[in-house]
């Protein structure tokens, strides 16, 4: 569990985060949607500890982040693996080396065993042929399975994705959506994933939080946003075409509600 | 700074990383060394003959003031301000393009001390091969002088290596690398800060190489300066 109280974050006098308070639970998918600019990649860094809160305090489980200091925080730090929005793998290194390089540090197992849980994370992503290829070879769907089996290889207790499918394919987008699902449920991780995909928000998002104006506006599940009575997070949902036919489909198959659903 | 010499996470992968990046930064550097050296080394020769064409001057010493130029000055001072532009601008681009695509935040995320594990293995590297670049620019520029009098026939190469015998001061040759080693500091430590702290776009990694090169090399030239005086007088 990821817990956030009262968090601001301010950059150059202009508040970004304004006394959020969230909790993401454990073994689920934990979506931050809203518009850009509306500070999800601020909020998830600060959960993380790249940027400091100005005030505020984040637990983990039962620690408080926010108390620790930089030696402190690497105990922590080596049960999170968090996707970056370009991946962020090394450029100088191949794909098995940006995937071992968590084990090289930090463990001290044997070559073998290293390898083995490099191929053992790499298959599971589904790429087992890119072992020698550097991020410059790759394909943007292949950089974040990359990125993936590189956040998954220390089996970490959080799991923290900065818009994993930005720039791509919505087939792509659906894979790297079920892959994450399927790893947070399998390690029961606590994985918070930074969106505005709606597909994502309706296929895996089991916690959504909607930030606006840098403050928490609305939170709830998958099935309640459709129905939610929030004027600002219509607007963000419903600009998706997908949202509108779903809430058509859903309000259809109601029975009730079929003069309403034509209007939406 | 105290981040950077702070306690590496394994030395076997830092050890790793300075022979990597003795590849990189030094191995990769002795090509342009060696074509600048054996050119200016030339030059000065073919210009000392020319300005000391004098009866009461002895021909050795074009050999003499060849040798000094190239061991007390070229090889030292003015090969790191070659390297402060090769070797300067590529760490800051490349640590300033880590840093704009998150690369560093990855390495933080995972408990790396980022910047003990990006440029330590850098300064480490640096200050102990630019050393080898100093002696092999010493000898390559004393060669290129030897070649440009025995093809020109300007002088006669026996004068000419007369004069690399004499009046040699080894000492000399200590201070050009110790030099060397604290420009070599110098140039990775700027470089790497400014590529470390840069922000923003592809524009800013451009500006932060560029501020690379000019602070670093307006440090060594301070440095020359208060190292020559602290070491020669």
């Amino acid at each position: 569990m990821i817990k956030a109280e009262h968090i601001v974050k301010s950059f150059d006098g202009r508040t970004v985060l304004d006394d959020i308070s969230v909790e993401f639970d454990a073994g689920q998918t934990n979506l931050i949607i809203g518009r850009s600019g509306s500070g999800k990649t601020v909020m998830l860094k600060s959960l993380v500890g790249l940027h400091e809160v100005d005030s505020g305090t984040i637990y983990y489980d039962d620690v408080c982040f926010t108390d620790l200091d930089f030696k402190a925080r690497k105990r922590i730090r080596k049960n999170v693996g968090m996707i970056f929005q370009g991946g962020a793998l090394l450029d100088s290194s191949t794909v098995v080396e940006n995937v071992k390089l968590p084990l090289d540090l930090f463990t001290n197992q044997s070559e073998e065993e290293k390898m083995e849980r490099v191929n053992f994370c790499l298959r599971r992503v589904n790429l087992d042929n890119a072992h020698k290829l550097y991020p410059s070879e790759l394909s943007g769907g292949m950089i974040k399975r990359v990125a993936i089996a590189r956040a998954i290889v220390l089996n970490p207790r959080y799991l923290f994705c900065d818009e994993p499918n930005s720039g791509l394919d919505p087939q792509t987008s659906i894979v790297i959506d079920n892959l994450i699902r399927d790893i947070t449920e399998e390690y029961n991780i606590t994985t918070i994933i930074n969106t505005h995909d709606m597909n994502s928000v309706l296929e895996i998002g089991e916690k959504i939080v909607f930030i606006y104006q840098g403050r928490k506006w609305w939170e709830g599940s998958k099935h309640d946003i459709l129905h939610a009575d929030n004027r600002e997070l219509n607007e963000f949902v419903f600009a998706s075409a997908m949202a509108k036919r779903a809430k058509m489909v859903e309000t259809t198959e109601d029975g009730h509600n079929g003069r309403r659903a034509k209007q939406v | 700074m105290q981040k950077v010499f702070s306690r590496p996470e394994k030395m076997r992968i830092y050890r790793r990383r300075i022979f990597y990046e003795m590849e990189a930064l030094g191995l990769n550097s002795i090509g342009l060394t060696a074509i600048i050296s054996v050119f200016i080394g030339a030059a000065i020769t073919l210009q000392m003959a020319i300005s000391l064409e004098s009866p009461f001057i002895p021909r050795y010493l074009i050999g003499y003031a060849t040798r000094e130029t190239m061991t007390l000055e070229f090889s030292s001072t003015v090969v790191a301000l070659i390297l402060a532009g090769k070797v300067g601008s590529n760490i800051a681009s490349e640590i300033g393009t880590m840093r704009i695509t998150e690369q560093i935040d990855a390495l933080e995320i995972m408990g790396v001390n980022s910047a003990s594990y990006l440029i330590l293995p850098k300064i480490v590297a640096t200050v102990f091969f630019f050393p080898f670049l100093t002696i092999l620019s010493m000898i390559i520029g004393i060669i290129g002088g030897y070649m440009i009098a025995a093809l020109t026939g300007i002088m006669i190469p026996a004068d000419y290596v007369e004069g690399l015998q004499y009046c040699f001061v080894q000492w000399e040759v200590t201070y050009s690398l110790i030099k060397i080693a604290v420009f070599a500091f110098i140039i990775t430590s700027i470089s790497a800060y400014c590529g470390y702290y840069a922000k923003g776009n592809s524009l800013e990694v451009g500006k932060a190489s560029t501020r690379a090169v000019v602070s670093s090399s307006i440090v060594i030239m301070i440095f020359n300066l208060i190292l020559t005086q602290l070491l020669l007088t």
